[in-house]
């Protein structure tokens, strides 16, 4: 029989040649892989445990910065706080350790003389004693605040029911509050919407107009969720605080630094104050940025301390399936000098070596991925509704992406040296060799 | 078909060179059935191994299918040895864990062929060679002959111009070697130049023309025709 006709070149040969799409050579890929199996898992197992730590860890340290996250969620990061303090040096005839007040009348120096200010809220704090807060025959021992519309804007808390105070609470002074949703629980037992019901804090009624939610765990003078706060000016009003201002929560404008914004406000206090301006104390302060930076840096420490690890290990299971495939090369010699006695191509040989590194570390690869993610998802479930501080474990789909397309780079590295020497394998040495 | 004019090969080693090939000349022509004999170290197997593209000479020509073999790159010669050459060796050189069918149908896998029709083929071949039972079984399960005629299927598949064979019988018993040089000979009588190298004066004695190396050059042709 004539076989030119049946083995004549195959039109469809140069797609072949490329390799994707030649579904003979996986099969052959598949047929080496497979026919040593236990030495293609231990090889394997490298890259496999590579990519399972690195998903574990990315995941781990995803985690650890969502849990850090949502311990300032809902604040603002550009923030500082500001308060009186005893003096500690003496000041135009003054002795040190003098206790001062803030006053209404500096709020609007302030937001005059320093432009920078974005957000600028007065604070007053009151307690009242046991059981100061109830509504019929309900009550108990709750936080008392006194606070701007522009609190909500610094230290946000999501509305349950209702608004928060607005302007017009503070103009008119009404007797409105909004409760944390510790009070709601304890004064609303039956959960129905508190809307517009009375509630006597400190003996006196107030409406309820809001419920908030308080997600960050930053907290301002007493548990937010156990606190009832009032237009400042009503409880200036109402509980006798005159015009003092117990502390300021202020914003920064964008571009600006709250360290820089806090000594100025400072500065001005001090001024109005009659206070000395190298007094450290007089004036109290707190910057949130600064803990803000302090935990993004250590997030990023020990996002970076992760990569560098995870990915070192990659490598060096990488490394194993280049030394592993090494030593198969030597193993197959003989059966690559055949193949190029048959007519393989330099270049069949290579995609051939290559290849099968490639397929070896992808499939061990994504097995750990699948493993890694397995993993995440099983601590996650776990954890959902108990630890603060480690919360919701994952890899971005993004992640996952990259982490293929590196095994695909540490795949074809591993297969290069292999492929090289296989490549430099003489046939006719080969075939000798017994 | 195959010309050697004035072919030198040296084997150079660090300390030593060794020059294996004194000046061949030789003509084979188109269909011929021919042997060639030598002592160890004659160089008998550098020639064929020269012969099949599978090792470059120094100086000299090499004409093959009128296609001067030298300085060929890999590409090339890869492509020369699939398309003209069929090898069968004294090892069989078969891939321990192909089936019978899987390496007859090898060299077709190097020409793009679909696996499908390369499989078809191959056992056609496989039948000419009486192996069609055999088709799915390893080497390791097959006699030392059932392997040679694998090996002949296998370099006769792809059609090629010349067939080598290095010590073809080399593995075999009385028996069997008298089997496989059948299949030569029927291999030529249809047409297919051959030329086995062999120190088997029984071996040699089946072919048409006998070739005497000695020391790198030719003794001398003896024609059996």
């Amino acid at each position: 029989m004539n076989n030119s006709d049946k083995i004549s070149n195959n039109k469809l040969g140069f797609i072949k040649n490329l390799g994707i799409f030649d579904l003979d050579r996986w099969e052959e890929i598949w047929i080496t892989i497979t026919h040593n199996k236990s030495r293609s898992i231990l090889t394997a197992f490298g890259v496999f445990w590579g990519m399972f730590m690195l998903v574990a860890m990315v995941g781990a340290g995803v985690a650890l910065q969502r849990g850090m996250n949502s311990q300032i969620e809902g604040f603002a990061t550009n923030s500082c706080f500001v308060w009186a303090d005893r003096t500690s040096l003496p000041y135009n005839g003054l002795k040190k350790g003098r206790g001062w007040d803030m006053l209404n009348e500096d709020i609007p120096v302030i937001l005059n003389k320093v432009p920078e200010v974005q957000y600028l809220a007065p604070v007053l704090f009151g307690g009242g004693g046991t059981n100061n807060v109830t509504r019929n025959d309900l009550a108990g021992t709750f936080n008392v605040k006194g606070n701007y519309p522009s609190y909500n804007m610094i230290d946000a808390s999501k509305m349950v029911y209702g608004r928060y105070i607005n302007d017009v609470d503070i103009a008119e002074k009404r007797k409105v509050c909004i409760i944390g949703e510790r009070v709601y629980e304890v004064l609303f037992p039956t959960k129905e919407n508190p809307v517009g019901k009375q509630i006597k804090v400190n003996g006196i009624y107030f409406q309820i107009v809001g419920v908030g939610r308080h997600t960050s765990s930053v907290n301002i003078g007493g548990d937010e969720q156990e606190t009832v706060v009032l237009p400042f000016s009503t409880m200036q009003q109402a509980f006798n605080q005159g015009n003092v201002v117990h502390f300021l929560a202020v914003t920064a404008q964008p571009g600006v630094k709250v360290k820089d914004l806090e000594e100025k406000i400072r500065t001005v206090l001090k001024e109005r104050h009659n206070i000395s301006p190298d007094d450290k104390s007089a004036v109290g302060g707190m910057n949130i940025e600064d803990q803000f930076t302090m935990f993004l840096y250590l997030g990023i420490g020990i996002a970076s301390l992760i990569w560098v690890v995870g990915l070192g290990t990659l490598f060096a299971g990488g490394i194993g399936i280049s030394n592993i495939m090494l030593v198969t090369v030597r193993e197959r010699t003989k059966e690559i000098g055949i193949r190029r006695a048959l007519g393989a191509t330099p270049r069949n040989i290579i995609t051939q070596i290559l290849s099968e590194s490639i397929v070896l570390t992808l499939l061990a690869g994504i097995a750990g991925l699948v493993f890694g993610v397995g993993l995440l998802y099983l601590v996650g479930v776990g954890l959902s509704q108990s630890d603060q501080f480690f919360k919701d474990p994952q890899i971005s789909f993004g992640v996952a992406i990259a982490s293929l397309f590196i095994l695909l780079v540490i795949g074809t590295l591993a297969g290069f040296l292999p492929a090289n020497r296989a490549l430099s394998i003489k046939p006719i040495e080969a075939i000798r060799e017994e | 078909m195959i010309t050697l004019t004035d072919i030198n090969k040296t084997y150079y080693t660090e300390a030593t060179s060794l020059h294996v090939l004194k000046g061949i000349d030789l003509h084979i022509a188109k269909g011929e059935y021919v042997s060639i004999m030598g002592a160890s170290g004659s160089g008998k197997s550098t020639l064929l191994n020269i012969l099949g593209i599978l090792d470059n000479y120094d100086t000299g020509e090499y004409l093959l299918n009128n296609k001067l073999i030298k300085n060929l790159s890999e590409k090339q010669a890869a492509a020369y040895r699939n398309e003209l050459i069929g090898f069968v060796f004294q090892s069989f050189n078969l891939i321990n864990f192909k089936n019978a069918l899987e390496n007859v149908a090898l060299p077709l896998y190097y020409r793009n062929i679909s696996r499908k029709k390369r499989n078809i083929i191959a056992m056609e071949y496989l039948d000419r060679m009486g192996l069609k039972d055999w088709a799915l079984h390893l080497p390791s399960e097959m006699s030392g002959g059932q392997k040679q005629r694998v090996a002949i299927a296998r370099a006769i598949i792809s059609e090629p111009k010349i067939l080598l064979a290095d010590e073809p019988t080399g593995a075999l018993d009385s028996k069997t070697t008298v089997d496989v040089m059948k299949v030569f000979k029927e291999l030529n009588d249809s047409g297919l130049t051959t030329i086995v190298v062999t120190h088997e004066k029984s071996v040699a004695d089946e072919t048409h023309k006998i070739i005497h190396i000695k020391d790198g050059l030719i003794e001398n042709i003896e024609n059996r025709r």
